[in-house]
């Protein structure tokens, strides 16, 4: 076996301290245990309710976000299809969400400065998952639970339980970013 | 002599319907070939993981008969309609529409349309985006293409000045997915616009997109050639599968071109993610 195959390492929800810390960008997981759905319109309403000092309709505590909205549930099926969304719109909310407790963030894509110093601050981290292969990403939600903002349809607010859902470190809680390194180790330059 | 070939009204409902939930289920074997292609090609690890994974998935939703994304797009569509036919039944749009609505609402794809201002979404994934073309003949052609908002989002236009030339665009499609690194779910497909007006580059870049992935510009050699080149230079960006580093960042460029005033050089980018999602019927 290559010895730089990475080994998946297993994840259980609620992320502990010393779990999110030893954790490397670029480490592979699975993750098990109980996420929330959120993305664009939760997010901000997630957002004023915690300016306002409202209670929120989640216990952001230790939380796992996953930014996503499903497809219908078809006839038979715990969930329709599901994957992860673009997360850099959720920035401008996040670091807020962030000093409230929550600990990971699942999403695709590349994250700003800020957020990446608030996973630092704080001792959270944001996760990546393959955008696009959504029907076997589904086959991961063994539990659908409709929570809060039911309104918002499919960006309503869902707790899903996951078993073994992979997903890869990229933003860790010491200042890590694998895009970026990956991108780096793989960019030709041109003369 | 009349000429004139009636269509009912709800035969294009229907096809319309068909298409869309096909598309999100099915996706293109021109796709899952050029994706095996570069399976064979990718040198990083990680990147081949990420090139199976949406391999599987194609055949999972498949099979399932599930989407193969969540995101079910917003309904694009592209209408030839022959100047010898006559639509019986209701108007044409409305007819469409339906058809949009009984897909999503019928097949279990997301409803992803939403006022901008509101974001009160129209929970029937309508309005749809449709453009229509007259051409000779009595056949109407529809193409539905299910765009997905990731890779919309990543996509532009520019107005370069006449200096700028071909060196200006190469750098700027370049330059686009150089920033839109992961977000776009690579390996994608780069539609590009050349020339025209402002709108008609975006037009063109879309349409640029239903071409077979891979396939070269047939009209334009000197199209065809830059192409290639921009493909070279965007899968050394390094961004690879998945954003996570390879070499297949992505699988094929494909340029469309019209003339432009003598002041311009429009240029459009549309980017596609790699379900690339498109079924076409002609009545």
């Amino acid at each position: 076996m290559n010895k730089k195959e990475k080994v998946m390492r297993r994840l259980e929800i609620p992320l502990k301290t010393d779990i999110i810390s030893s954790l490397q960008a670029g480490d592979m997981v699975l993750i098990s245990g109980e996420v929330y759905t959120a993305r664009d319109v939760a997010h901000r309403r997630l957002y004023e309710a915690l300016l306002k000092g409202e209670k929120l309709p989640i216990d952001l505590k230790a939380a796992v976000i996953f930014y996503a909205a499903p497809a219908p549930t078809p006839p038979g099926k715990i969930i329709g299809s599901i994957g992860p969304t673009t997360s850099y719109r959720m920035d401008f909310f996040t670091p807020k969400l962030i000093e409230n407790g929550l600990k990971g963030m699942i999403g695709k894509g590349g994250r700003s400065a800020e957020i990446v110093a608030a996973l630092k601050k704080y001792g959270a981290v944001y996760f990546g998952a393959i955008g696009g292969i959504a029907a076997l990403t589904a086959c991961c939600v063994k539990k659908v639970e409709l929570v809060a903002y039911e309104d918002l349809g499919p960006e309503a607010i869902r707790k899903l339980t996951v078993i073994d859902f992979p997903a890869v470190v990229i933003n860790d809680a010491h200042g890590n970013d694998l895009y970026l390194s990956a991108q780096n180790k793989w960019r030709i330059q041109s003369i | 002599m009349d000429k004139t070939r009636k269509i009912d009204s709800k035969l294009i409902t229907e096809t319309v319907k068909k298409l869309f939930i096909e598309a999100n289920i099915n996706l293109g074997q021109d796709v899952i070939c050029s994706l095996q292609d570069a399976l064979a090609r990718e040198e990083s690890p990680l990147g081949r993981q990420v090139l199976e994974k949406i391999i599987d998935n194609a055949e999972i939703a498949r099979r399932e008969k599930m989407p193969i994304c969540q995101d079910t797009g917003l309904a694009v569509l592209f209408i030839e309609i022959g100047q010898d036919v006559h639509i019986i039944g209701g108007d044409l749009r409305a007819a469409i529409e339906e058809g949009v609505r009984q897909a999503y609402q019928d097949g279990f794809l997301r409803k992803s349309v939403c006022d901008p201002l509101t974001r009160k979404n129209t929970q029937d994934n309508t309005p749809a985006i449709i453009h229509i073309d007259i051409v000779p003949g009595d056949r109407l052609k529809i193409i539905a293409m299910p765009k997905g908002g990731g890779s919309e989002n990543m996509s532009a236009a520019q107005m370069l000045t006449p200096a700028a030339g071909s060196e200006g665009i190469k750098n700027f499609v370049v330059e686009k997915v150089k920033q839109a690194g992961a977000n776009p779910c690579p390996p994608i497909i780069v539609g590009v616009g050349i020339g025209g007006s402002l709108e008609e580059a975006c037009v063109l870049a879309k349409k640029a997109l239903l071409r077979p992935v891979g396939e070269a510009n047939n009209n334009d050699e000197h199209l065809a050639q830059m192409e290639k080149e921009l493909l070279n230079s965007i899968n050394k960006l390094g961004i690879g599968p998945g954003g996570l580093g390879g070499r297949i960042s992505a699988l094929a460029v494909h340029i469309e071109m019209l003339p432009c005033h003598i002041a311009s050089l429009p240029v459009a980018v549309n980017i596609q993610c790699h379900v690339a999602r498109h079924k076409e019927e002609i009545i």
